[in-house]
């Protein structure tokens, strides 16, 4: 059974397995194809016309869909391999072991937001940004850049206790959980995140740094925490709603699953904390 | 709120002036500095996208309503002018823009930082590019 764990948990020899089936996927050309799906949806879902994998209801279910099928893709590689979450709460400075070099490696320099430790430095030769919207293809990050803040755990709560689950009109400009979660109002956790990594985590093209699948585990984690903290809470709109992926509507681009088959996450995998919260 | 101000901006043009490790970027960028129309002032950033064209650290940047709102259809996923109803451009090279429910806008290169105008939003792209050239999505 896959248990997802907070990176900050994890032993020497699985971030080298990680790293290592990530190095893979990249080789093979399957990464790529992740970060391209990512920047076609982030280009063209609008909050005045069709929206699947941003700014909607669906963000989460859509991102939960999106990380399972890198994790299977992981797992392909190396069957012991999960996808970690990144607390970013307790984890919230460039001296964290996340930003090492066994890990992810660190910032960038100042000259140019080049990474130059870790195994994504591109003077590894292991990864080139091949997938981009600039001339430059070697990974950058700019962590905290501006004095920026990653969210704190108090801001979480504040979002963890909001009973809706989404409101119209279903997008940026929306109250309730999705949308204060993904951060287009209110406090900011989501994009804030992004932001704070700087480099190509800001951009539409964020997936071509790894750790764009530990924030996301982890703002997959805060849905299921969200979940238990409102168990009749259900995900909305629940149908007939334009532009928007209701309950049982299929989402693009694999249209055969929809949010209901998204909303139990235990089929698929459970999190380090599954035991110790229920 | 109107991001980064005239003031600002020539003071950052002249501090990378001042480092040599800033010269590259200079030299690529003159072309288009020397091309260019004289800066004009668009007025500050606000809610109103106003047209601007303007020369910002060394890059040229315009913008201009487009019209055709979003029936230009989706041949494809690179940008396009009939996206937004607004067009940008960075040396003649379109950049993807957005605006969202509440007015503020986004671009591709700062894809979850929204700003309140095109402008700003072409200015913050100019900021995060450092100098490189703006393409369009490349895929291998």
């Amino acid at each position: 059974m896959t248990v997802r764990k907070n990176q900050a948990a994890l032993t020497a020899a699985e971030k080298r397995r990680f790293v290592s089936a990530v190095h893979e996927l990249k080789r093979s050309g399957r990464y790529d194809t992740f970060v391209t799906t990512h920047n076609a949806f982030i280009m063209s879902d609008r909050d005045d016309a069709e929206r699947v994998g941003h700014r909607s209801p669906s963000f989460l279910p859509w991102h939960r869909r999106f990380l399972l099928d890198f994790e299977r893709a992981l797992q392909s590689v190396d069957t012991d391999v999960t996808l970690p979450y990144w607390d970013w709460t307790a984890d919230r400075t460039p001296r964290s072991s996340l930003w090492a070099p066994d890990f992810l490696g660190g910032t960038g320099r100042s000259r140019d937001g080049r990474v130059m430790d870790g195994p994504f430095a591109r003077s590894g030769g292991r990864w080139t940004i091949s997938v981009r919207v600039d001339g430059r293809d070697f990974l950058r990050r700019n962590l905290g850049a501006g004095g920026r803040s990653l969210p704190t755990r108090a801001e979480v709560d504040s979002v963890l206790a909001m009973d809706t689950y989404d409101m119209a009109p279903w997008n940026s400009g929306s109250d309730g959980f999705r949308n204060h979660l993904e951060g287009w109002r209110g406090v900011n956790l989501h994009n804030r995140v992004h932001v704070w990594v700087g480099g190509q985590m800001a951009t539409g093209v964020s997936p071509n740094d790894p750790v764009f699948w530990l924030h996301h585990a982890f703002i997959d984690k805060l849905w299921a925490d969200w979940q238990a903290r409102h168990p009749d809470s259900p995900y909305l709109p629940g149908g007939g709603t334009a532009d928007v992926v209701d309950l049982d509507e299929t989402m693009r681009p694999w249209n055969d699953v929809t949010p209901a088959d998204m909303l139990d996450h235990t089929p698929f995998y459970t999190y380090d904390t599954d035991a110790a919260s229920s | 709120m109107s991001g980064i101000t005239r003031r600002r901006a020539l003071g950052t043009v002249a501090a990378a002036a001042g480092t040599a490790a800033a010269a590259p970027v200079l030299a690529a960028a003159a072309p288009a500095l020397a091309a260019g129309p004289a800066p004009t002032r668009s007025g500050p950033a606000g809610h109103d996208p106003a047209s601007f064209d303007e020369v910002y650290r060394g890059r040229r940047i315009q913008g201009h309503p487009s019209g055709g709102g979003h029936h230009g259809g989706h041949a494809g996923h690179s940008g396009h002018a009939g996206h937004s109803g607004y067009t940008v451009l960075i040396d003649g090279e379109e950049l993807h823009v957005m605006q969202n429910a509440d007015g503020t806008w986004i671009s591709v290169i700062t894809h979850y930082d929204p700003v309140p105008s095109p402008h700003a939003a072409a200015r913050a792209a100019v900021v995060e590019l450092q100098g490189s050239p703006l393409v369009p999505l490349v895929t291998a």
